[in-house]
């Protein structure tokens, strides 16, 4: 397995700073990414992403631990012998030179001669579509053309991972959109394992084959989107991606519990003591009052278009989110009674 | 009401400017009066150009002056930018050591000048155009500093990153990312020490040996022996030099890339 | 490759730290030095000399033919001038820097940008060439001389060679000094503090006094130091428009090289001109440190 990852993260921490004054940024991460893998590191700023990503671009040195690009050690190599490419998250091009020569920069820093750079940029340029704006200098592109070129940049040399940091953080909601259908394209077309950071959950449930969720310097969660966001394992993961509703509940023997108001279930797992469910409010239903597992009153209903989200006031003194899409049936009147219906295997028990 | 305008302000803007030019015009204009007499006035010519562009003192002064001003701009304008290069960074102790790097801005020349002097006699230096050398160099160091460094601070340091990134090591980073884009910065500092230099009288006064003195020495001691039209031209000469050198600077302080 | 980023750091910081501990620190040192010994021998010190004060002592008191000590003020009095000058041209700078920073903040980019230069422009030119041509306007059969003798009661008032004429020199000078540290300041100012100012019930100059100027505060400190201390140590202008009655410490340091050749007491009243510019500067930086508290 580890020798056909592209990247290989053995147990490395990093922290920074001396003394009173030091940080643990990374604590004892490990992850192994695939060949031609789309992996994202989603968290929220501080979280240890960034570092992450620096430590394998070589930009900072990690404390403990190894770091491997296609089975080769490059722990302690410098940026420059590293066979991966950074998009930077404020693109970094160099200011004094045109758009043909940033993107050819690291094909001259390998000796290619100079009719293969002509190529290699015309075919980077081809790939983003900015052939006509070879001649230009950074200066002068939209910030939509200046994140093509960072791109075209990072791929002419054929790195073996690209490593992209918030590429799309400086840009406009609709160019975002259209950028992140173009970057899922030309991973397709280069065929090359591509390393992701955001802060953005949409964003990195998107794009991704697998979701790395970090918190606190650790990485709690990891997996495809789709169980990322179904079965959410910590309750901070839960809380960052999407909505969710969570029940204080006591676990009792044979798998059943109770929840706040005395109504006992069973669930699909094992638990023991107090714990924390979960479910999203789309899996929630409505029904009559005195059905269903716990009661509440409608304090609140958004009509979103699509969908209309119900929020409750739970007999408790809790608050939960109901996403009703089926907007033809029954709607509740503000102020009315309801009993909500949690199916069990839409519940979810949480680690703290 | 415009909140940023305040009353008055703008006719005593206009004085202090007059006040700050009409000595260069006053000097600018004698330099073009025929007459002997250096400040009756008779008709324009340009007689104490040819005067001072024939007189082998002058000659010589002007030669000393540029040859101090360019080595010892050359020599400050290298280590200052070597030092810019450590204090990009932040380190425990820099910025003492900036105020070490600014001291020769703060201190009164006059004491540093005496101090050079005998420094220099005690260990047998020989006055002259050497000595100046040594003496400038030390104190155009900030002037060609602040400008490294202020160019430096506005360069994104992802560039370093980026260059490195795309597998330029550090040497090659610097030659095809760092001096390109500092360049303007460098010559901006060039350019004020040697400005510095050039108008420098001071510390010329007290090092200048016999036969190396330089313009400004030159003029002294032509002022102080009687004012000629002669002096007015030379002036001039230098105001048009320093104007036409800062401009430069301060355009190339300017320039985005 | 990599190499100790503090091993590197030290290796381009050499050559800078190395020049000025070696033509700024070392030649201060001996400075101080040297003011403790005596005149004497060919160069001008006599090295072999019992260091003491004398040279200090010299500065108030002088010893009389029976050798009691009285007091001698003449050094006292170039000192005493030096500071008030110095006072003087601060205050100069002041009461018309401040006025142009106001103004320049009030202008437009591009205008700001002009008037930016042709402030800065003066304060490169050379120093003795700008007073030169004070010297010229100034002189007793110049045009201005001549216009203020034909208006004046009393007939020709000298323009030159009195203290009058060094402060018009000195202000020329260093007014670029006071105008750019207050320009950054009140570029930097938010203009809706005032807006607040007014809406509160301020006038025009009592919000001027009560925020604007509470505000400028560290850039009128900053620009007095910049005009003050410079001034304390001039050479130039005092040797120019002050004649032989008007001088100041900067002269007497340079006579003590030149005519006289008293080396340690020259040695001496340098070390006298850093000590007053050290106790201005840590007053202001006193100041300051209490301001922020």
């Amino acid at each position: 397995m580890t020798d056909s990852s592209a990247v290989s993260i053995r147990s490395v921490s990093k922290g920074f700073g001396r003394g009173t004054a030091a940080v643990r940024v990374l604590e004892n991460v490990s992850v192994e990414i695939g060949q031609r893998e789309f992996f994202t590191l989603l968290g929220p700023s501080g979280c240890g992403k960034t570092t992450l990503l620096r430590l394998i671009a070589g930009f900072e040195t990690a404390d403990q631990g190894s770091i491997s690009i296609d089975g080769q050690d490059v722990t302690q190599a410098p940026p420059f012998r590293r066979p991966v490419n950074t998009v930077f998250q404020n693109y970094a091009l160099f200011p004094h030179m045109t758009v043909e020569q940033n993107v050819g920069f690291a094909l001259v820093e390998q000796q290619m001669p100079a009719d293969r750079i002509r190529a290699r940029v015309g075919e980077a340029l081809e790939m983003v579509r900015m052939q006509s704006f070879a001649r230009r200098r950074p200066a002068e592109l939209s910030g939509g053309q200046q994140q093509r070129v960072a791109l075209a940049r990072a791929l002419a040399p054929r790195p073996r991972v690209l490593l992209l940091d918030e590429p799309l953080s400086a840009l406009d909601l609709k160019l975002r959109k259209e950028m992140q259908i173009e970057l899922k394209l030309l991973q397709a077309e280069a065929g090359i394992t591509f390393l992701f950071v955001t802060h953005d959950q949409e964003e990195a449930l998107t794009l991704s084959d697998r979701v790395a969720v970090m918190q606190g310097g650790r990485i709690l969660q990891m997996g495809p989107p789709r169980d990322i966001y179904e079965a959410p394992t910590h309750r901070f993961v839960a809380d960052f991606i999407g909505d969710i509703n969570l029940i204080e509940a006591e676990a009792l023997p044979d798998n059943a519990v109770r929840l706040p108001g005395g109504t006992q279930m069973s669930l699909p797992h094992k638990a023991r003591g107090r714990i924390t469910l979960a479910i999203r409010p789309e899996r929630a239903r409505i029904l009559a009052p005195e059905a269903g597992q716990l009661q509440a009153q409608v304090i609140h209903t958004a009509y979103l278009g699509t969908a209309l989200v119900h929020k409750l006031a739970l007999a408790d003194g809790g608050t939960f989110l109901l996403r009703q899409s089926d907007l033809d049936g029954p709607q509740p009147a503000i102020g009315s009674q309801v009993g909500l219906g949690l199916p069990a295997e839409a519940l979810r028990v949480l680690a703290q | 009401m415009n909140i940023r305008r305040f009353p008055l302000t703008r006719e005593i803007s206009l004085l202090v400017l007059v006040y700050l030019y009409v000595p260069v015009v006053v000097l600018v204009g004698y330099s073009f009066n025929a007459n002997r007499t250096a400040t009756v006035w008779s008709h324009a010519s340009l007689d104490w150009y040819g005067r001072i562009l024939a007189n082998p003192t002058i000659q010589s002064a002007a030669k000393n002056s540029l040859v101090l001003a360019l080595c010892a701009a050359t020599a400050a304008t290298v280590i200052a930018l070597l030092a810019a290069l450590a204090t990009s960074r932040a380190f425990p102790g820099r910025g003492g050591v900036e105020a070490v790097l600014n001291t020769p801005l703060i201190l009164p020349e006059i004491v540093v000048a005496v101090a050079t002097l005998m420094l220099f006699v005690a260990l047998g230096v020989q006055l002259g155009l050497g000595a100046m050398i040594l003496a400038h160099t030390a104190f155009c160091i900030p002037f060609a500093y602040l400008p490294i460094r202020a160019r430096l601070e506005g360069m994104n340091q992802s560039f370093g990153e980026a260059a490195q990134d795309l597998y330029a090591n550090r040497f090659r980073c610097f030659r095809r990312v760092t001096l390109p884009l500092l360049w303007p910065g460098i010559m901006a500092g060039f350019t004020l020490a040697f400005v510095t230099s050039l108008d420098d009288f001071l510390t010329s006064f007290f090092l200048s040996g016999p036969g190396t003195t330089t313009l400004p020495v030159y003029i002294f001691s032509s002022i102080k022996a009687g004012i000629t039209p002669e002096i007015n031209a030379i002036s001039t000469v230098m105001l048009v030099i320093s104007v036409l050198l800062v401009s430069l600077s301060f355009f190339l302080g300017r320039l985005r890339r | 490759m990599t190499g100790n980023p503090a091993l590197r750091r030290l290796g381009l910081l050499t050559p800078a730290l190395a020049t000025i501990a070696l033509l700024i620190g070392l030649p201060l040192i001996l400075l101080i030095w040297i003011s403790l010994l005596q005149k004497g021998g060919s160069s001008g010190v006599d090295w072999n000399a019992a260091p003491s004060l004398g040279n200090y002592i010299r500065l108030a008191w002088e010893e009389d033919f029976d050798g009691t000590m009285i007091l001698n003020t003449s050094y006292l009095v170039i000192l005493l001038r030096s500071v008030l000058q110095a006072a003087l041209t601060t205050g100069l700078s002041l009461l018309f820097g401040l006025p142009v920073a106001l103004w320049m903040a009030g202008l437009s980019r591009g205008q700001r940008d002009l008037m930016l230069l042709l402030i800065t422009i003066p304060f490169w030119t050379n120093l003795l060439v700008r007073n030169y041509a004070w010297l010229i306007i100034l002189r007793e059969d110049g045009w201005l001389a001549q216009a203020v003798g034909s208006v004046s009661p009393i007939g020709p008032i000298p323009l030159l060679y009195n203290d009058l004429a060094v402060a018009i020199g000195l202000t020329y000078s260093f007014l670029p000094f006071m105008i750019l540290p207050l320009y950054t300041v009140f570029e930097k100012f938010d203009w809706r503090l005032l807006e607040a100012a007014h809406d509160l019930g301020a006038s025009r100059s009592r919000a001027l006094r009560r925020v604007l100027i509470p505000i400028a505060m560290p850039g009128i400190a900053a620009g007095s130091l910049l005009v003050f201390i410079p001034c304390l140590g001039a050479f130039v202008t005092p040797a120019l428009l002050g004649g032989g009655k008007t001088l100041m410490l900067g002269n007497i340091i340079q006579m003590q090289f030149g005519a006289s050749r008293n080396w340690p007491f020259g040695a001496a009243l340098a070390v006298v001109l850093l000590a007053l510019m050290l106790i201005v500067m840590v007053a202001m930086a006193i100041w300051r440190n209490r301001r922020v508290r």
